[in-house]
């Protein structure tokens, strides 16, 4: 009894002084790391605010911002048996801040027949209320529908009469507001990584291809689509054409 | 048993010990938990509240005291409530200030509210200073401001009659040091929070606009007018500013590099902070540099005064054309809803107040 008794308090001090974790030898924890590259060279936010870059259409430009959100990563098993993540992640290249994403649950160790995630929300995710991406200022006007930016990506090109000009690509849910009402179509999309085999703590690369953006299958003019892309519902079907190769599964680490 | 009494008795101890930093007789003032509007709850991310100063009763009144005392600066003539008066909401209506011997800053003394909802902690127009703690050091001893030194103002408030007893109360010190200054005013500096406008009003549904004030907010989002949100909040970002550095185009040769001096970036040449839009009709002069005297100035320069230059941002769009080519009517609707952002309840607060 006496020694129940010791048991019992020596219990209390390591409940009180340490976080639960239960551990089991068959999880694993995944981190997925944002790399940037413009067709193939490395890119970081140290490579931002000069004239670095030349598009598809062959305007040189630069990048100032690049901010973009992912959500619902999903490890899909062959059987059905999904692994989705309730998270989403607001990757800052600009500032360097969530460049890395660990989510807090853990994935069984197995064979899984796709690894993806959503650029962007979903409508159900959309026109949520998220305090955090408020502050980030990240909403989207309620003239064009309202819920929140995919992605700010800004700079400076070099435009027709070789003068230093501004843009501002930014990705939203197509919106049609000419008419009395709002007519939308839907521009997140689901990114596919491809199959994978976990077995022990995973880090993923995602690779943007940044130049992406401006090549496939809309070689993209900046003098003519260069700013006031929100409101512009073609450019957001053509920006969201664009953003199906953009996403690449690098190197895992395991 | 007596053994097994004493093991008992040390594990406790150990629990004790390992799980609390307090001893029984510490000092603690008495908590004051930032009162945070209904809007502010419901759309951003909590404030931020320093753990090594909490917000006390105790605290606040002592940082009160200090902003309004003149004990604070070199000749005893100027308290922080000089260049920042609570009727103009924390700023001064002089483009620059003076210091206490007539000198006169280069910049627009800052308005003050919601600073605890900045989030980066970035402080002055050139975010030079982190933190609203270390931002209180910086005019004390500013030669062009207060132009005092902390060694004579801490043996000034330790031989004042009432100071010793109000930093024992709110610190449980006895030795009144600069750190314990700025911790009050911060602390004081926190509980400013403005959230009662008409449009305040508006989101909460208590009341409604006027349809100037409404198609000045349409204005406001549209990104083939004004485009004003991206950098100044919308409805869901309460805070209207987002508490970035930007160069919104002033001039085509910057000579006041802002951000870029302090991080010696070229890049960052010209950038200052975006000013929140609350309180406007209280806090002419604008800009950095108080340049413009009216709402009219300002919305001009967006409409058709912009200067190109290497650092404008990208957002500042048509600067080829001038700005963004706003008819008249646009211009006056903006400046209504300008306006419904002003909170004359913050300035008219008598916690705020000098009394």
């Amino acid at each position: 009894m006496k020694k129940i008794a010791s048991i019992f308090i020596m219990g209390i001090v390591f409940m009180s002084c340490s976080s639960d974790k239960n551990e089991t030898i068959t999880n694993l924890s995944a981190t997925l790391n944002f790399t940037h590259n413009w067709d193939g060279a490395n890119v970081s936010n140290s490579d931002f605010n000069t004239i670095n870059f030349t598009n598809a259409n062959g305007e040189e430009l630069s990048i100032e911002k690049l901010r973009y959100l992912i959500s619902n990563i999903t490890f899909q098993k062959s059987n059905g048996d999904d692994i989705k993540i309730d998270a989403y992640v607001l990757v800052d290249v600009t500032n360097n801040l969530n460049m890395s994403f660990s989510p807090s649950v853990e994935i069984p160790t197995g064979t899984y027949s796709n690894v993806s995630f959503t650029f962007g929300f979903d409508n159900e995710d959309n026109y949520q209320n998220y305090p955090d991406l408020n502050s980030a200022s990240w909403n989207v006007p309620s003239m064009l529908g309202g819920g929140y930016h995919f992605m700010q990506l800004e700079g400076k090109f070099i435009d027709n009469v070789a003068a230093e000009t501004g843009y501002a690509y930014h990705t939203i849910r197509a919106v049609d507001n000419s008419g009395a009402e709002l007519v939308f179509q839907d521009t997140f999309f689901t990114v596919n990584l491809g199959p994978v085999t976990l077995s022990k703590d995973s880090t993923f690369e995602i690779k943007m291809n940044i130049a992406e953006w401006f090549k496939n299958p809309n070689q993209w003019d900046l003098n003519i689509l260069g700013s006031m892309l929100m409101p512009n519902f073609n450019a957001q079907v053509m920006m969201h054409a664009n953003g199906q190769n953009v996403f690449r599964l690098g190197e895992i680490i395991q | 048993m007596k053994r097994q009494i004493k093991y008992t008795c040390f594990l406790l101890f150990i629990i004790c010990s390992n799980c609390s930093n307090e001893s029984l007789d510490q000092y603690v003032p008495t908590p004051s938990p930032l009162q945070i509007p209904q809007l502010f709850q419901d759309k951003i991310l909590a404030p931020i509240i320093p753990v090594n100063n909490p917000q006390t009763v105790e605290g606040i009144a002592l940082g009160k005291k200090l902003f309004f005392d003149p004990i604070l600066s070199g000749d005893n003539t100027q308290a922080c409530a000089n260049c920042h008066a609570p009727e103009n909401a924390f700023t001064d209506i002089s483009r620059f200030s003076n210091g206490i011997d007539g000198s006169l800053g280069n910049r627009n003394s800052m308005p003050i509210f919601n600073l605890a909802w900045n989030y980066d902690e970035k402080f002055f127009w050139d975010g030079r200073v982190f933190s609203l703690e270390h931002q209180a050091f910086q005019p004390v001893t500013n030669p062009k401001e207060m132009k005092a030194n902390w060694v004579d103002i801490s043996l000034k408030l330790q031989e004042h009659t009432e100071y010793p007893t109000l930093f024992q109360q709110a610190f449980g010190a006895s030795t009144i040091d600069s750190i314990l200054v700025t911790r009050a005013i911060a602390q004081f500096e926190r509980t400013l929070i403005s959230a009662n406008s008409r449009f305040d009003k508006h989101l909460l549904a208590e009341i409604t606009l006027t349809a100037e004030e409404l198609e000045g907010f349409n204005v406001f989002m549209d990104e083939t007018r004004g485009d004003c949100f991206h950098c100044h909040g919308n409805a869901n970002n309460p805070l209207w500013t987002d508490n970035i550095f930007h160069n919104n185009g002033l001039d085509a040769v910057v000579t006041d590099l802002g951000l870029g001096e302090v991080t010696g970036d070229p890049a960052d040449n010209g950038k200052f902070k975006s000013p929140s839009l609350r309180n406007l009709a209280f806090t002419a002069p604008y800009m950095h540099d108080g340049r413009f005297n009216t709402l009219e100035d300002v919305i001009n320069h967006y409409s058709e005064g912009l200067q190109s230059s290497p650092t404008i941002d990208p957002l500042m769009k048509k600067v080829a054309q001038g700005g963004v080519q706003l008819s008249p009517e646009d211009k006056i609707n903006l400046k209504a809803f300008l306006l419904s952002l002003s909170d004359e309840t913050f300035i008219n607060n008598p916690d705020f107040q000098n009394q």
